[in-house]
């Protein structure tokens, strides 16, 4: 059942984590390709339902036009803005090469 | 040759920044010291929307023509870069159902003489990611730093269709798009980094190329003529240019192949579950419509009538806030307007450009204009010498009459010291007198040789009279 209705390829896993910037074994990549297409599989469920007509949800709650005034609050103290850095350099946050 | 543009540029009159309540006085700040729990995206944190934002984007809208948006949403543009600390940015995308927070609309700018419109595809509100530093430059170095200050100030997404034609069309149209913003008083494109743009560029045979990174609008002509030089010399080579992302390297002055295999679906955009819709009604576009203040157009059409200034006058003037709150101010205390327009639109502005400053940066005030055009009109200098004296003041920041005083460039009226020095040219360029007693048409070079030994103070009148009264003289003594 699960092989014969792929919705997703190996190849687009692959993207999607390089996407991420994960690097996956051949292993987890067979895996997570078997594990998306159970999940698209059970969303297919869901298309079996009729919407025609209804429109989109683009959101569940009723609220619109949730503002804040342009009031300045206080910053982070400057210990604890980079207190969570994995790595820091002075008083940057160091991330690796771009390119 | 098809150019697009997309401009982004900060809302610097805003306190805060769009999703919290940080300063947005960053500039010059010690390194993520204005960072907050929601813009370094911080779990558990939540954004909310800045309201004075969307008041801004709307009259920018308006005033770029464009159709506001009843309803406008936020989405997630997912990406992962480390300006970006919660790996998505909050901007805006029409994507299932979500629509821009407006769309169409045109500028109409002045290129040369020619008039010409361009048309805008929409507007978004987007929050600004961090900046990055490198060591050396951004293919060399061995790490980035990030300074999150700067992540989440509200920045407003323009973009154009691709209609220019020329790398010098675009700097036209930015430069009005620049005066429109400043008009509105919602942007200060003098302030660095606040007016980035990104452009998009194919010729005739090529792919579409994208050139990012172009971090001051100065620069967008320079990009761009850099870029059309690249593609020309490889279509000459018969290679094909590829659609791609390059990066503009503003040391170098070139452009670098980015590389990127990143395309717009990879950005998986999605609605933005932490923030409403936002809805905005008519009435509040009537009321922010109602608050515009004059804007360039407006602006020129005054200048048209009220000072009775020639069109294309009244629009370079108006194409820079700051160049036309000079011209009115200048105006004010010195009543012949055109003269002002004319000194500003020639000398002033090559001054600016060598200087490389803008007007309201530069050293000369309104009043010092107007006063050295005074002191020309009462005859104490003479164009040439108030050519230098403003020079003079737009260096050392010296009231006119200080310069002339110190430098004592004050014209020579005085008949005895332009007889003396008359009579120095004379003695030592014989052969010149022999000619202008011959043909009168030569005596230019020994008035421009007596202006040239007094420094350019001589009365050119005056002078002229005095060496053709000399020669007449000469002519009945012989
Ligand atoms: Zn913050």
């Amino acid at each position: 059942m699960a092989l014969s209705k792929r919705h997703i390829s190996k190849e687009e896993v692959e993207h999607v984590a390089w996407l991420a910037r994960l690097e996956l074994s051949e292993e987890e990549k067979e895996l997570y390709t078997q594990q998306f297409n159970d999940i698209l599989d059970y969303f297919q469920k869901l298309n079996e339902l009729d919407t025609e007509g209804v429109p989109p949800t683009l959101h569940v709650l009723e609220l619109v036009n949730v503002f804040r005034k342009d009031e300045v609050k206080p910053s982070l103290p400057p210990e604890e803005a980079l207190a969570n850095a994995p790595r820091k350099r002075g008083r940057f946050f160091e991330a690796p090469r771009i390119l | 040759m098809k150019i697009g543009l997309e401009i982004h540029c900060q809302l610097t009159s805003l306190k805060t920044k769009l999703f919290c309540g940080c300063s947005s006085d960053y500039r010059g700040k010690t390194p993520n010291t204005f960072v907050c729990p929601v813009c370094l995206g911080l779990p558990g944190s939540l954004p909310v929307l800045n309201e004075k934002a969307v008041e801004l984007a709307v009259m920018v809208a308006l005033a770029l023509n464009c159709e506001v948006a009843p309803q406008t949403f936020f989405v997630r543009k997912n990406y992962f870069y480390p300006d970006m600390p919660k790996n998505f940015q909050i901007s805006q995308y029409d994507v299932g159902g979500s629509i821009a927070i407006a769309s169409g609309g045109w500028v109409g700018f002045l290129v040369g003489k020619t008039r010409k419109t361009v048309r805008l595809r929409r507007i978004h509100l987007e929050e600004d990611p961090g900046k990055l530093f490198y060591h050396g430059t951004i293919d060399t170095s061995p790490y980035t730093l990030v300074d999150y200050n700067r992540a989440g100030i509200a920045l407003l997404e323009i973009v154009t269709e691709p209609e220019l034609e020329a790398p010098a069309e675009a700097r036209a149209f930015l430069q009005k798009l620049r005066s429109i913003l400043e008009h509105l008083g919602v942007s200060d494109g003098g302030l660095e980094g606040a007016m980035r743009c990104d452009a998009n560029i194919s010729i005739e045979g090529g792919g579409r190329v994208e050139v990012k990174n172009i971090s001051s609008f100065k620069d967008v002509e320079r990009a761009l003529t850099f870029e059309i030089v690249r593609q020309r010399d490889l279509l000459k080579k018969g290679v094909k240019i590829q659609t791609e992302t390059r990066h503009w390297d503003d040391v170098r002055r070139t452009t670098l192949s980015l590389r990127v295999k990143e395309e717009e679906q990879d950005y998986r955009y999605f609605l933005e579950p932490d923030l409403t819709p936002v809805r905005i009604s008519q009435e509040m576009v009537e009321l922010l419509r109602s608050r515009m203040p004059e804007l360039p157009d407006a602006r020129k059409e005054r200048f048209l009538k009220a000072y009775g200034l020639p069109e294309y006058d009244a629009e370079v003037l108006t194409s820079d806030r700051a160049m036309a709150d000079f011209f009115e101010e200048c105006a004010k205390l010195y009543d012949k307007p055109k003269a002002v327009a004319n000194w500003l639109m020639g000398d002033v502005l090559q001054c600016l450009h060598s200087l490389e400053v803008d007007i309201d940066q530069a050293k000369l005030a309104p009043q010092y204009l107007a006063e050295m055009l005074k002191l020309m009109d009462r005859g104490d200098i003479s164009i040439k010498i108030a050519k230098k004296v403003l020079w003079e003041v737009m260096k050392h920041g010296k009231s006119p009459s200080t310069v002339v005083r110190e430098k004592d460039w004050w014209r020579i009226t005085d008949l005895q010291t332009l007889e003396g020095y008359i009579a120095q040219v004379f003695k030592e360029y014989p052969k010149a007198v022999e000619d202008a007693l011959v043909d009168e048409k030569t005596i230019h070079y020994l008035i421009g040789k007596t202006m040239e030994a007094t420094g350019g103070k001589a009365d050119p009148e005056l002078t002229n009279a005095l060496i053709r009264k000399k020669l007449s003289q000469m002519k009945k003594g012989s």
